[in-house]
């Protein structure tokens, strides 16, 4: 699942699961049938279209062994509240992974070959943290790349304040929640700070864009692809 | 019935209620040292314990098993109080509810009432109601001492004042307190003595006191009050009348589901291990205590959002505070942004369907106060799912608003095209054009709803390819 927001802003980090996941020899398949989990509608309250939205990629995901997706909010949106949408959505939420479980839990790997040599810190996003419970999973997935320097971010289980359609809403809050998660980035003296969501991402990324701080926001995924012989480079 | 008064009349919006208390340096500050420092506290108060995921299962199934059987455990509860020598009262709404108190402590021919700290008074606006009726009632919990004597409105359900610092409490007790020395210093003990001998007075002199209720036994008819200042037990044992107004969702069945509650409540709220006063009385104890005792059972929308199975699980609140200080919007806004005599995220859910009316903007716009972080849901002593009860209220606010609002249009437009591959590829394509606005490989100013978020993030530049289009070219 490459969710609509990775494939239509971020196709980078989509083309890095795909490299990750078949270094690690699985079969990788992208259903064209796929657009958008219908997380954004439900959370803003949309219950009608986001029904019609789950019911349509449930069955575009009909059939495989595994639904990986690279983000905690979408893969929180199929498991945790596709079983209460629809009948037809209730089988693909028992398949569904979000990247770092599928790699630590189904794959049973920790150290994927990558290669980073940077200063890196990891905020957990919300949804990862609270509704999937991936605990330390992508912390144990960064702890075996070779060449990146680990720095722990100070409060980092609180809120960056992107929270989808609240971002918009309630701007000035959202800010507000950013600018502290910001001040505690910086404090790291990290390069690039990851995550599991390009959701929040954006939203960090685009704050340290704003201030001109010059520490990129880096899914985890791009991190996990990048090898010695094929090392991550900005594209943009 | 008129106007539910949970929700402040008059109040704007939340957004536009925290663009004013976002701006407020003193505010902010106050607010992320106090719920910083509960945080850590709960935390480490919580962790004592090995079976705390245990207990909050246990204070949810209590819960729920109240709400499902309320009538039949209310009517026990009347019959014990009756038995005990109280006298039980039924307001269905903040209006009759005063009018109930009113009557009370007018017969008794007071003029002045001392308070025991109270949500349920507080959401049906009784002091004003009393003021009104010619009756002054003085708040005795140090914190409501200070909202009142401030003139000021509640922030927080545990900590009414927990947006004044030190200097600003000193301020307020100088200008309000007749007999407070002029060098009163900003020490928690020296302003801990003013407020003291300033409401000895009164619990001397009052002859009515009016309370909440934590929790009220089923089987017993006993009620209880739990608190940390003494203030408590003074307006339940010193005053010959006593008057409870209880929310019906505060009973417990029998005794012994105390053991859960009072582990839950103390830790959860001022992370003690267990709070320094728990008063309980049963009726009338004759020679001993108040000699009059008059319970009020307020519904006030509670049997309304009983009646929604998602939303009614707000009612299991045991009002603790724990998911205010944890909650990242809280923090930043504080309490008095939601409006509301409950605020944070409890608030936001309980507030809305309290009041009753889908049409309020200021209501409305609550359940959406929230990034969705979850952290309240993980902290909640009796489990309440806060995340999953506010999308429900989102559902609902959108369908009271219809289909004709320019988000409800945008949001079917939206759908409509996600709901087909072409369309979703059609208008990758056409928004990937907005690469041609970039500036040094920025987006720093969208049009439209964008420009809400360029307002303080950059935006990404769309990529000329996305990935399906690259997927296509390269794998089929």
């Amino acid at each position: 699942m490459a969710t609509c927001l990775t494939d239509t802003l971020f196709p980078d980090t989509a083309r890095a699961v795909v490299r990750l996941l078949e270094r690690l020899d699985c079969t990788v398949e992208y259903p064209a049938a796929q657009t958008c989990c219908g997380q954004m509608h439900y959370n803003t309250g949309y219950r009608r279209h986001a029904t019609t939205l789950a019911r349509r990629t449930a069955k575009a995901f009909d059939g495989y062994d595994a639904v990986v997706a690279p983000s905690g909010s979408c893969a929180g949106m199929v498991r945790d509240l596709y079983p209460g949408l629809h009948r037809s959505t209730v089988r693909v939420a028992g398949r569904t992974y979000e990247l770092s479980e599928f790699l630590v839990d189904v794959l049973g790997v920790e150290d994927v070959g990558a290669y980073f040599p940077h200063r890196v810190t990891y905020h957990p996003t919300c949804h990862s943290l609270r509704m999937l419970g991936v605990g330390d999973k992508p912390l144990r997935l960064l702890r075996a790349v070779r060449g990146l320097d680990l720095v722990e971010l100070p409060a980092a289980t609180s809120c960056c304040g992107f929270g989808g359609t609240f971002a918009i809403k309630n701007a000035e809050t959202s800010t507000a929640m950013l600018a502290d998660k910001m001040s505690h980035v910086l404090d790291t003296g990290a390069q690039v700070l990851t995550a599991g969501d390009n959701s929040c991402l954006m939203h960090i990324g685009g704050g340290l864009s704003r201030l001109r701080t010059g520490v990129r926001a880096l899914h985890l995924a791009d991190i996990l692809a990048s090898t010695e012989e094929e090392p991550w480079v900005a594209t943009r | 019935m008129g106007r539910n008064p949970v929700t402040w009349l008059g109040s704007p919006t939340f957004p536009a209620a925290a663009h004013h208390a976002l701006a407020d340096v003193q505010l902010r500050g106050n607010l992320a040292h106090a719920t910083g420092t509960i945080r850590t506290k709960r935390l480490a108060a919580v962790a004592e314990l090995p079976d705390w995921e245990r207990l909050r299962l246990a204070g949810e199934a209590i819960k729920d098993d109240v709400l499902s059987q309320l009538d039949v455990y209310l009517e026990r509860l009347e019959a014990a109080v009756t038995a005990h020598g109280g006298v039980v009262h039924w307001a269905r709404d903040a209006a009759e509810a005063n009018e109930i108190v009113l009557g009370l402590v007018r017969a008794t021919g007071a003029d002045e009432v001392v308070k025991v700290k109270s949500m349920a008074t507080m959401e049906i606006g009784l002091n004003e109601a009393l003021a009104d009726g010619g009756v002054q009632a003085v708040e005795t919990d140090l914190a409501e001492l200070i909202v009142q004597l401030g003139n000021d409105r509640p922030s927080h359900i545990l900590v009414p004042a927990i947006h004044r610092n030190r200097a600003e409490i000193r301020e307020i007790f100088r200008r309000e307190m007749p007999d407070v020395p002029t060098d009163l210093a900003d020490e928690p003990r020296a302003l801990a003595e003013a407020a003291r001998r300033h409401l000895r007075r009164k619990f001397l002199s009052a002859k009515v006191a009016i309370s909440g209720a934590n929790f009220a036994i089923a089987d017993t008819g006993t009620i209880l009050v739990v608190e940390s200042e003494g203030n408590g037990r003074m307006c339940l044992t010193l005053p010959d009348t006593l008057i409870t107004v209880m929310g019906i969702e505060k009973l417990l069945p029998t005794w012994s589901d105390l053991e859960v509650f009072l582990q839950l409540l103390p830790r959860s709220s001022t992370a003690e291990r267990m709070n320094p006063y728990t008063s309980a009385w049963t009726g009338v104890t004759p020679g001993d205590g108040p000699q009059q005792f008059h319970l009020v059972l307020l519904d006030n929308g509670r049997t309304a959002t009983l009646a929604d199975e998602v939303g009614s699980k707000a009612l299991r609140c045991i009002r603790c505070s724990a998911c205010l200080n944890v909650c990242p919007v809280y923090e930043r806004t504080g309490g008095q942004a939601y409006g509301s005599v409950y605020p944070g995220p409890i608030g936001a859910i309980l507030a809305p369907q309290l009041s009753g009316d889908p049409h309020d903007p200021q209501a409305a716009s609550l359940p959406f106060a929230s990034s969705l972080c979850g952290a309240c849901y993980e902290v909640c002593p009796v489990r309440i799912n806060i995340p999953e009860v506010l999308t429900h209220l989102r559902a609902e606010v959108v369908r009271a608003k219809g289909k004709r609002t320019p988000e409800a249009i945008g949001m079917a437009a939206l759908a409509w095209i996600l709901r087909e591959p072409h369309r979703y590829e059609a208008a990758q394509k056409v928004g990937s054009l907005a690469r041609l606005l970039a500036r040094n490989g920025k987006l720093s100013r969208l049009p439209g709803p964008g420009a809400k978020w360029t307002s303080g993030r950059d935006a990404p530049v769309p990529p000329a390819e996305s990935f399906r289009a690259w997927w296509r070219r390269t794998h089929d």
